[in-house]
């Protein structure tokens, strides 16, 4: 089962990657970027049948290993 | 006293680190991250470096090796236990220390010399300096800019859990002296009770004046004290 996990910044946790990369465009002539924020995709393919017990099972690792709770969310996406 | 220098793949300071406490006359011996007996030791150094290649975040995948069973161990026992640099993030990720270490502010490697003041001298990293001392120490790092929650922040400034600051050569802490972009220029902090302590600058590069700055030994003349204490 393909499980994608997207890892993101809380908004009140700075990006300075995300930063940069918006100045930069604003320096490319692009004004109306008002701000950007990277995010981490992580791709997982894991072995189960049941979506949920796979989401479940992802949750648990998105808590203990792939985001850090101090200062990122994450979101799971459980498909095809 | 014994000290175990922690080794992960990737670490690659240990062994200035164990120069340093054998140069004020402390054993220090290197374990590697798979060992899972430290009862040996009296106290534990998590050295600088990229441990485990720094991979998904600082600290994140050596938080879970083998050894920081006998780490958690240590610290709750009251044990000394120091993180630098790379140390210290692994320490956030180990949930022994409050907060996150997140790249620089201006996106740089920086690597020279920093100022930081002491801010308290009941941690394990201070106890031999003078509060308001100033010391000058070489900051080596790319994720080395500290972040906390207001709350997680709060707390550190309320219980005096902050002791080092970015500051002047003259000991102002302002944005001006502030290398990376941490939050009320922290350098390093501990735990509530002292005995765990972490610090982003490298104190075992500014142990002899040929490196240009001996100010590092008094942080690792804190923590050998600090062995003696842990063994009353």
């Amino acid at each position: 089962m393909e499980v994608t996990v997207t890892v993101r910044r809380r908004p009140n946790i700075a990006d300075p990657a995300g930063a940069a990369v918006s100045k930069a465009l604003r320096d490319l002539g692009y004004d109306a970027v008002a701000k950007v924020r990277i995010d981490r995709t992580i791709a997982l393919t894991i072995d189960g049948e049941d979506p949920i017990a796979v989401e479940e099972r992802v949750r648990e690792m998105c808590e203990r290993l792939l985001a850090n709770p101090v200062m990122e969310d994450y979101h799971i996406e459980v498909g095809p | 006293m014994t000290t175990a220098v922690v080794v992960f793949p990737g670490t690659n300071c240990e062994h200035d680190v164990v120069y340093a406490l054998r140069a004020i006359g402390e054993e220090a011996e290197l374990v590697w991250h798979r060992d899972t007996d430290l009862s040996g030791f009296d106290g534990v150094v998590l050295p600088g470096g990229f441990a485990h290649g720094d991979y998904l975040r600082t600290g994140a995948i050596a938080r879970f090796s083998p050894v920081m069973t006998e780490v958690v161990r240590m610290a709750e026992a009251g044990r000394p236990v120091l993180g630098i640099c790379n140390g210290f993030q692994i320490l956030c990720e180990a949930g022994l220390l409050p907060g996150v270490l997140l790249q620089n502010r201006d996106l740089k490697f920086i690597c020279r010399p920093v100022h930081v003041r002491v801010e308290h001298t009941n941690s394990i990293l201070t106890r031999a300096a003078q509060e308001g001392q100033v010391l000058e120490i070489p900051l080596n790092s790319y994720e080395g800019n500290f972040t906390a929650t207001d709350v997680a922040h709060d707390a550190l400034e309320a219980e005096a859990q902050v002791i080092l600051r970015y500051c002047s050569p003259a000991g102002v802490v302002d944005t001006a002296a502030n290398p990376n972009g941490s939050v009320a220029n922290i350098a390093g902090i501990m735990n509530p009770g002292g005995n765990i302590a972490a610090v982003m600058p490298h104190p075992e590069r500014a142990i002899e004046d040929v490196l240009g700055s001996s100010d590092g030994k008094i942080m690792f003349e804190s923590f050998a004290a600090s062995l003696e204490d842990a063994n009353v």
